[in-house]
């Protein structure tokens, strides 16, 4: 690939930190999302406040602003800390923010995936005589993660895209990278046309992924 | 064994960078070398005093100095309160010098009145965009991330002016092929909310070695040695 | 620790850049819907080369992120100089029209795929009916089909709209002072990064929650008009 100018290593090692970075947020942004829900459903109103907060704030927000935050805002809390002027990891501070975004987006859909679960299951369970928290996690958790699949999985397209945020204060993903070579090789249509194609591959993987998980749990549902 | 300073043995420790090109950085043989470099030796001369220069990061310069590593550091360190409350600075030995820079044949004037109007491009945060937004209220100014963007906008033709450290440029953008059909223009600006200049540090109690700093300081300029060594690598002067 | 009296100087600035924030808003949801209508019907046109154009357009916007296409169109045409000495280059050199470009495009790839499935999802009663009525094939699509899809389609484009206030943020990276810019401007002058995004952030929350109510608002009355 001449026309990338020796800059094809650069950004498959931004690609790889772009899936890094996804896969970070992945995992702490679920935890915040279930965090959020179980917030959110709460039977104490203080609780359900915390949680309805959250989960506002972080919808209502740019993702930007929220990197800017926890990237000025977490290197300002160090500095004061420490005496000096700290940069707090822009791979870390990128992870925080996507993921306190993300997991508010999940909280929801585990909400919306929990309420569709009709009450009828949970009576049956009831009769059944399972206790609550083996009704939960055997009868009603499985139908709502059925039932949350799909948005979650097109949440984390949107996770993966939203990754090139954090190129802005630092992060050495792969808008990152695009933006280092088109500095460098005056070819800004050039690089940004790469990294949109490598943008394209990821999230097009990921599409088939999901197509393909969504077809697994519709056939054992068939069952 | 007592930690004393350095120049109990009579060797004095100096403290610069090393991978700041063109004040200190290190040749093809590893010696350091640059503006500094030449400075802190023309400085030992003066003084009568053998020294040693030696390699510090930037982040543990002034940690180092405390600890009692080294007596000085010549490193190019700009004068802020910050750093005032921990070390002792001699008088400025180096302006921080601003200048814009626009397209070949733009008329000199850079005052407000004529860049009314006019886009000017700089780095957010620096103190050049300090000045600007207190100095130049009537120009359409532009905040980047970093120089390099603004410097991008202005080959794209999306500002018309720059404004950023002098001898950066010169070095660093003016080096480039894009920037052929750009210039200064302008005077040099210092002072003011262009900042205090650079200068050397010695520990606060340093009371008596900060004296003969800036006695040989003085006596560099005075009989021309400062401006010869800035001649080995800039065509201007710094001060 | 928080510096209330802080947060008191720099909220004037933040709302006063609001106001660009939802001009921005306003011209993207605008441009984005005029480009949304004819992909929106290219996705179910007969002819397969159309139909795979739409569907390219919707892959590629959809697939790739929101800032690298703000960034092909803003930084691109730095490459070529045949652009720069077009009619072109007036519109792309301001930032504003990049912004707005680039969003509109981004936006109708999400507007036009929801519109689309809407209008292919009118049902063909409905069409039947109305060609025993008498109405001719484009009076018909135009006085049947297209507000039952846009009724479909709204709660999916109302939260569209929302989205698009959030991306105008992306606008702060290519120069404009906007609310997020002129955060990051204030809080780089101030050194109270906590101080100015909070401040930010209340802003967007107070213009996301006036959006959210004025849209359910208008959806209600969409289903009740009487």
């Amino acid at each position: 690939m001449v026309f990338l100018h020796g800059f094809e290593t650069q950004l498959l090692l931004g690609a790889a930190s772009t899936v890094q970075l996804a896969a970070a947020a992945l995992a702490l942004g679920t935890l915040l999302g279930a965090c959020g829900c179980s917030l959110r459903l709460s039977r104490r109103r203080p609780l359900r406040a915390v949680g309805h907060a959250y989960i506002a704030s972080m919808r209502g927000v740019p993702d930007l602003l929220i990197v800017f935050a926890a990237f000025f805002g977490g290197s300002w809390a160090l500095g004061t800390v420490s005496g000096g002027t700290v940069d707090l990891n822009p791979f870390v501070a990128g992870t925080i923010a996507l993921a306190l975004s993300f997991g508010a987006y999940v909280a929801e859909i585990a909400r919306g995936a929990l309420a569709s679960v009709p009450k009828t299951q949970r009576e049956a369970a009831r009769t059944l005589g399972l206790s609550r928290w083996r009704a939960l996690c055997c009868v009603i958790f499985p139908q709502a993660a059925r039932a949350a699949l799909a948005p979650f999985g097109n949440q984390t397209i949107v996770l993966l895209k939203q990754t090139s945020i954090v190129s802005i204060v630092g992060c050495d993903e792969l808008m990152r990278k695009a933006a280092e070579a088109a500095g460098a090789t005056r070819e800004p249509f050039t690089m940004y046309l790469a990294a949109a194609c490598i943008y394209l591959v990821l999230t097009s993987l990921l599409s088939i992924g999901l197509a393909w998980a969504e077809g697994r749990v519709l056939r054992l549902d068939a069952r | 064994m007592w930690m004393g300073p350095s120049y109990a043995q009579g060797i004095h420790r100096v403290a610069t960078e090393g991978s700041y090109p063109p004040w200190s950085f290190r040749d093809t043989d590893g010696v350091l070398r640059g503006w500094d470099v030449d400075i802190a030796n023309a400085l030992c001369e003066r003084m009568k005093l053998r020294c040693e220069i030696v390699a510090q990061d930037w982040d543990g310069i002034i940690p180092g100095l405390l600890a009692r590593k080294y007596d000085l550091i010549v490193a190019s360190m700009a004068i802020t309160e910050q750093r005032r409350q921990r070390v002792a600075f001699s008088s400025k030995y180096k302006e921080t010098i601003s200048r814009f820079i626009a397209k070949k044949g733009t008329p000199a004037d850079v005052s407000p009145a004529a860049l009314k109007g006019k886009v000017i491009g700089v780095q957010r945060g620096s103190i050049q965009a300090a000045y600007l937004a207190q100095i130049y209220r009537q120009s359409d100014l532009k905040f980047y991330d970093t120089a390099q963007a603004a410097e991008l906008d202005l080959v794209a033709g999306r500002v018309d002016y720059i404004l950023g450290n002098m001898v950066t440029y010169h070095v660093g953008f003016l080096k480039t092929p894009a920037a052929g059909a750009f210039a200064f223009t302008g005077p040099n600006l210092t002072g003011g909310l262009l900042g205090e200049g650079n200068a050397i540090a010695v520990r606060k109690d340093d009371t008596e070695l900060l004296a003969r700093v800036n006695a040989a300081l003085d006596a560099l300029r005075a009989d021309g040695t400062y401006d010869r060594i800035t001649a080995k690598y800039f065509p201007f002067k710094l001060m | 620790m928080f510096d209330l009296s802080l947060l008191g100087i720099v909220m004037p600035a933040l709302l006063k850049s609001a106001i660009l924030t939802l001009q921005l808003t306003t011209a993207v949801v605008l441009g984005g819907a005029v480009i949304a209508l004819p992909v929106a019907l290219a996705t179910n046109a007969s002819l397969s080369p159309v139909r795979a154009m739409a569907q390219a357009y919707i892959l590629f916007f959809r697939g790739t992120p929101a800032l690298v296409q703000l960034f092909l169109l803003y930084h691109g045409p730095g490459q070529f100089d045949v652009v720069r000495a077009s009619w072109l280059w007036p519109i792309l050199r301001d930032p504003v029209w990049c912004v707005v470009g680039a969003l509109s495009l981004n936006s109708a790839a999400y507007a036009g795929k929801t519109f689309g499935a809407a209008l292919a999802a009118v049902p063909r009663t409905t069409r039947e009916a109305a060609r025993t009525l008498g109405l001719k094939r484009r009076q018909a699509f135009w006085l049947i089909d297209v507000p039952l899809a846009l009724r479909t389609a709204l709660p999916a484009l109302g939260n569209d709209v929302i989205l698009t206030c959030k991306a105008t943020s992306l606008a702060s990276t290519v120069t404009l002072l906007e609310l997020t810019g002129t955060a990051r401007l204030l809080s780089s002058e101030t050194y109270a990064p906590v101080e100015v995004f909070a401040g930010a952030g209340a802003v967007y929350l107070a213009l996301n929650y006036t959006l959210m109510v004025g849209l359910r608002r208008f959806e209600a009355r969409l289903h009740h008009p009487h």
